[in-house]
């Protein structure tokens, strides 16, 4: 069932979302110690500034970096170094350039611990939509998305639980274009953490003040609680 | 004596046909070889397939050549960027042609083709909008799309350094397509920031090993400019 504006409470909720910032926090937390790591373009970059001082995790970028390091200071841009938005980074010690189609091979072939992308929608099943509205209008464009998703080992989606017209982006049945089938591992959203199992959808944690069946009223799967 | 160096990137671009598939290196600008779709645009052949990761940043390079209808048909992942407007105009009044490509299964067709690989099955866009139309198998319990060699008639990289012999070494992430694109092409073209004489390069640190490419040109120019970051939300 969707929650629509209206069904929500009318008075001040007694619960708060969770900043962008607390979101990538949260994500962070579950990168382990030596986990070759790429973060999808948008809300998943802000993992980064998260991950504890001391952990050491390798970032991995599509277009041919690991051991990708910040933006470098200003003045100090190489446009040959970017990430995967095309925005100056760094390298650092112990990293490595190599070409695309070895870039592909490190996700496709099962190298690359964790990917962590952004969404529009994530089904029960953990069907993933994250690179076409099908609007008419709208230029397709897929990037490194689909090999992404369908490669990395542990695939967790970081997005907003609702769209800002409040309508779930958690679905039974993704109705945006499929970048892949099945392959969402776990969810952060701004109100939760879930997973995708073989029983469905788990509901592990959940902001304070928010009850379980509120937070199912915004979401249009069946969750469980884990 | 071999020397695949050529003195003018006129010469470089010279016998592009009219209707060629032309593979053109880079991420956005980095690795891009401006200079070489310069010598191309004066160069005037028309009707082109590109195969490239992106459809054109800013004014320059790819996005110039679309901007001067060069184009028929664009074979890339990620066409639509902040700073796509000529792709954007062109595809919008109808005069271009888009193949949509994930960016890993075009980086492997690629390698697919310098390889001699008939067609390959991949788990990428299985299940996809991407994969309407094709033939896929389920292996070990996991499904896959068959997909077939991308083939030039005419690669377009750019590399750091190049010798007579046609062997390049790139720079830093610039290297990206080059190395995939320079075996899947019948001509591959190099423009280089440096010739060097032959030994110069480091044999164990050669990227692209000579017989992937059939000519080198100069085109010392400042590193690649900057390039608007895509306003893509996932």
């Amino acid at each position: 069932m969707s929650a629509r504006p209206q069904d929500l409470p009318a008075a001040a909720p007694a619960w708060k979302r969770l900043s962008r910032d607390a979101m990538a926090a949260r994500v962070a937390r579950d990168i382990h110690e030596g986990a070759y790591v790429n973060l999808g373009i948008g809300l998943p970059t802000l993992v980064a500034n998260h991950l504890p001082q001391g952990r050491e995790v390798i970032l991995h970028s599509e277009n041919g970096l690991l051991g990708m390091g910040p933006a470098p200071a200003p003045g100090q841009e190489d446009w040959d170094v970017i990430n995967a938005g095309k925005q100056p980074v760094t390298l650092l010690p112990g990293g490595s350039w190599f070409h695309s189609a070895d870039s592909f091979a490190m996700m496709r072939g099962g190298h690359l611990d964790i990917c962590v992308l952004g969404a529009f929608q994530v089904s029960a099943t953990g069907d993933l939509a994250n690179w076409h509205t099908g609007a008419p209008e709208a230029i397709p464009a897929v990037g490194g998305a689909m090999d992404l998703a369908i490669g990395a080992r542990q695939v967790y989606v970081m997005m907003e639980h609702v769209t800002k017209a409040g309508e779930p982006k958690v679905v039974a049945e993704c109705s945006y274009p499929l970048t892949a089938v099945g392959c969402v591992d776990r969810l952060y959203t701004d109100l939760a953490v879930i997973d995708v199992t073989p029983a469905g959808l788990v509901a592990r944690e959940w902001v304070e003040g928010l009850s379980f069946d509120e937070l199912q009223r915004m979401t249009d799967a069946p969750l469980a609680r884990g | 004596m071999i020397d695949k160096t050529v003195a003018s990137l006129a010469e470089a671009v010279a016998g592009i046909q009219d209707g060629a598939t032309v593979l053109v290196g880079g991420f956005g600008n980095a690795g891009m070889p401006h200079e070489l779709v310069d010598a191309l645009i004066a160069q005037g052949a028309r009707d082109l397939t590109i195969v490239s990761n992106n459809a054109g940043n800013g004014d320059t390079g790819l996005a110039a050549l679309i901007r001067e209808r060069r184009v028929r048909k664009v074979v890339c992942s990620f066409p639509r960027q902040a700073d796509s407007w000529h792709f954007d105009t062109a595809w919008r009044e109808g005069r271009i042609e888009l193949e949509l490509v994930p960016q890993g299964n075009l980086a492997e067709r690629l390698r697919a083709a310098g390889a001699g690989v008939g067609a390959f099955f991949t788990p990428t866009g299985f299940g996809t909008q991407l994969a309407e139309g094709k033939e896929t198998r389920v292996i070990d319990g996991r499904g896959y799309v068959l997909e077939y060699p991308i083939r030039g008639d005419f690669a377009l990289v750019r590399a750091h350094r190049g010798d007579r012999w046609g062997n390049l070494v790139y720079r830093k992430a610039a290297r990206n397509f080059g190395p995939a694109m320079a075996m899947a092409a019948k001509v591959a073209i190099a423009q280089v920031d440096e010739i060097v004489p032959l030994g110069a390069l480091d044999p164990e640190a050669i990227v692209t090993p000579g017989i992937f490419v059939k000519r080198v040109v100069l085109a010392a120019t400042a590193s690649t400019t900057a390039t608007t970051a895509t306003s893509e939300a996932a």
